[in-house]
């Protein structure tokens, strides 16, 4: 089993029905809340743990199937534990016209992981997004919440190395 | 008083480039000369030239700094704040005569340009209400709430102004329709979803000017009969999200929001929803459903929300920067702003000028300039000496227009009638390094991922056009495939729910229609003109110019090159991932393509 399972494991197993459901009294009653709770879930606990969905379904009475539904919709969501920092390539248009495979290539080789994948230290989660809007920059990544610009091949190791 | 005000741009291209970081060490050699009380540090909205950032500005004087690090800041403050001597090495240097110039106005970039909506970008602090106040700001809402409802709808309907969203939709007209909607409830909604990949207009207007914003929606209320708004901002614009709040809180305490507006008896709330990560919730029947908190699928119009929007009721949605345009409308007048553009197309476009260009950034123009003039005197030309191939404009929706086409004034009908469409302003240039085949290929992924799946066309037709453009750039591609494919883009388009499976197959059109021997030459000779398509290269040195230098031996992820010092080195076809990091690295350009 892999480290981001156990870790899944851990949060669900003694899941904190407290926590969430003090996040949940803020939202009752209003309407349009469900992508805003999913939000909240997720920067409380960092994915959309099982447990917290089928319980949101119960408090707002509806099918757990809606929530799933809504979670696998939109790209923000995470259905699995992530990384600590959070790689995200940019493959918009003027990155992907200023090169920006070949650095998503290499970042990938580094990691050792693909799309959408975490590192088994649950260091890194490698994604890639539609625009970070610093087209200005291309190519462009962002780690957590730090921009990179003007992106070459081999400035991807460096850059990895702060971390 | 302060003597001197020093904007440094806080925009995101700017961020990204270290503005944070100057801002911070500027501070310190301000405190270190004691001169905190004398000089102001406004932290500004995006001033469009991104490629030079992070950009500083020093008022009453208007001296353009560009590419300033934090390590420039003791000598920029020893020299110029304290002694007054312009640092010349900071100034931007003309490309085309090499001379230092130090105003903003000298630089073609900015001197072609007609900044209305971005008045303010760049220029005032966008946490700081009373800036936006004093030149200007809320005197177009106030005479709107002064005017009956109507008038309102009739001035936006005499301005020309048209939807700055994509479709160029008259917006008098869709005021007018919510406007003749009979309901107790009407919502205002604006578009800040801006899913083209490329594209930063919106983001920059949300924060450099939020307040422009705000008073667009007012107006649009006043005009409607709606007392409240909402605002569905991707949840990847942070800043456009905090810059928002902090501007409606504001405008709330000075009473220009909230309840009885200007003591006329009229109430608006505004409210911000953040989105969620889908390009499909920027049509504006999936936002609606986004904001119920449902998954963003579309659904069929009519009943257009004009008549059923939000929770049922009777919703006007209209986009960042057209809101923007209409306060300017109200306060300077219907006529001003109809003089501006062309006979369709009135007043200005904001464009995102990126890709392989010189000058990256946002830059606004009148409608109807040229194509050529964007890309040659405000872009500077294309990087590196390369030569044009087209400009992408338009984003998923939009299409290529090719070299002979730079003339083309732009504006919406003159977009159209050549297969690509205004959409919302993104513009990525491309040179002879660009394979069109590829590109139309990243375009189809983009939206077969983002088909929200709920029709069939859009959802088969796109991945089936896909596998053919994979296919294609894989060097696999079947002669029959340019007939399959220009069969399956005109079902596509005309059989799809919504906008984005409409438009979807635009890209590829296009560029069938202007690059046919790009896509004629990966299938029939196996050959990527662009030198692009990894399957299709082989990589080798060209012994005559290499000179040993070992940088590609050391770039090479593979262990594929060989070869002694000061000798000509040989790639091993064999072990060669055909990755490219030798092409990028050689300084000589002996890494060749066949
Ligand atoms: C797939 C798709 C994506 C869209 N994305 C956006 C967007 O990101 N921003 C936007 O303002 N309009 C977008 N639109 C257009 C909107 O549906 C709508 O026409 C626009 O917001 C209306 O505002 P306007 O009349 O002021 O242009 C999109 C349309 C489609 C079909
Ligand atoms: S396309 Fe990469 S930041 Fe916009």
């Amino acid at each position: 089993m892999c480290e981001c399972h156990e870790t899944a494991a851990k949060v669900e197993e003694s899941f904190e029905y407290d926590r969430l459901e003090s996040l949940l009294q803020g939202f009752l009653g209003k309407k349009g809340a469900m992508v805003p709770i999913l939000q909240a879930i997720q920067s409380e606990f960092g994915y959309l743990p099982r447990p917290a969905m089928e319980y949101t379904a119960k408090r707002l009475r509806i099918p757990v199937s809606r929530i799933f539904g809504v979670a696998t919709f939109y790209a923000q969501f995470h259905l699995h534990p992530r990384g600590k920092y959070i790689v995200r390539v940019c493959r918009g248009t003027a990155c992907h016209v200023r090169g920006v495979s070949k650095v998503a290539d290499r970042m990938q080789e580094l990691l050792g992981v693909g799309v959408g994948q975490t590192t088994e230290d649950l260091k890194f989660t490698y994604e890639e997004v539609a625009c970070i809007g610093a087209c200005g920059l291309a190519p462009v990544m962002m780690i957590n919440d730090k921009t990179y610009g003007k992106l070459t091949t081999d400035k991807v190791k460096g850059i990895l190395k702060d971390y | 008083m302060y003597e001197k005000h020093i904007l440094i741009c806080a925009g995101t291209g700017c961020i990204s480039s270290g503005a944070l970081d100057v801002e911070e060490a500027l501070i310190e050699e301000l405190k270190k000369h004691n001169l905190q009380d004398k000089v102001r540090i406004i932290m500004s909205g995006c001033h469009g030239f991104c490629e030079k950032g992070p950009l500083f500005i020093v008022y009453p004087e208007d001296i353009f700094y560009c590419e300033v690090t934090a390590e420039d800041m003791p000598e920029l403050v020893e020299e110029y704040l304290v002694k007054g001597n312009i640092v010349e090495r900071l100034l931007y240097k003309d490309p085309t005569t090499d001379k230092r110039v130090i105003s903003h106005e000298e630089i073609p970039f900015y001197s072609k340009q007609m900044r209305l909506v971005l008045r303010n970008c760049g220029v005032i602090d966008p946490e700081n209400i009373d800036e936006y106040i004093i030149r200007g700001g809320y005197s177009g809402m106030k005479k709107a709430l002064e005017m009956e409802p109507i008038e309102v709808v009739n001035a936006v309907k005499s301005s020309g102004l048209r939807g700055r969203g994509g479709a160029g939709f008259p917006t008098g007209m869709k005021w007018e329709f919510a406007y003749r909607s009979q309901n107790d409830k009407k919502y205002m909604v604006c578009n800040a979803d801006e899913g083209d990949p490329g594209a930063f207009m919106d983001r920059s207007v949300l924060e450099g000017d939020p307040h422009a914003v705000l008073e667009g929606l007012v107006i649009g209320g006043r005009a409607i009969g709606s007392d409240e708004a909402y605002i569905y901002v991707r949840a990847e614009y942070p800043l456009a999200i905090k810059r928002l709040r902090t501007a409606i809180a504001q405008a709330e305490e000075y009473g220009l929001l909230g309840k009885n507006i200007f003591n006329s008896g009229i109430d608006f709330k505004i409210n911000i929803k953040e989105g969620a990560g889908a390009f499909v919730c920027g049509e504006e029947t999936a936002l609606l459903a986004s904001i119920e908190g449902e998954r963003g699928l579309p659904r069929p119009r009519p009943p257009f929300p004009a008549v059923k929007g939000l929770w049922g009721k009777p919703t006007c949605i209209n986009n960042v920067e057209t809101l923007a345009n209409v306060p300017l409308i109200l306060r300077k007048g219907a006529d001003w702003y109809s003089s501006i553009g062309t006979e369709g197309s009135k007043g200005t476009k904001i464009f995102a000028l990126t890709g392989k260009i010189n000058n990256t950034g946002l830059c606004e123009v009148p409608m109807g300039i040229s194509l050529r003039e964007i890309v040659y005197d405000i872009g500077g030309g294309i990087r590196n000496g390369k030569k044009y191939k087209a400009v992408q404009i338009g984003g998923p929706s939009g299409g290529c227009i090719p070299e002979e086409l730079l003339d083309l004034p732009i504006d919406f009908d003159s977009l159209t009638a050549k297969g690509a469409m205004m959409g919302s302003g993104g513009m990525v240039v491309m040179d002879e390094e660009t394979c069109m085949v590829d590109l139309a290929r990243y375009f189809l992924s983009f939206t077969q991922n983002e088909s929200c799946g709920k029709c069939t066309p859009c959802r088969e037709g796109t991945k089936r056009m896909l596998e053919i453009l994979l296919r294609i750039t894989q060097g696999k591609g079947e002669p029959e495939d340019i007939p399959r494919l220009e069969k399956l883009a005109v079902s596509v388009k005309d059989s799809s729910l919504c906008g984005l499976g409409q438009t979807a197959p635009n890209p590829v059109l296009t560029t069938l229609r202007y690059f046919r021997d790009e896509y004629e030459a990966h299938i029939f000779d196996r050959r990527c003109p662009a030198g692009q398509c990894k399957d299709l290269l082989t990589y080798y040195i060209d012994a005559e110019l290499c000179i040993g230098c070992r940088a590609c031996i050391k770039a090479c992820p593979a262990e594929a090159i060989t070869g002694e010092k000061k000798e000509p080195h040989v790639i091993d076809e064999a072990k060669c991932i055909s990755c490219g990091a030798c092409f990028d690295k050689c300084k000589k350009d002996a890494v060749k393509t066949k």
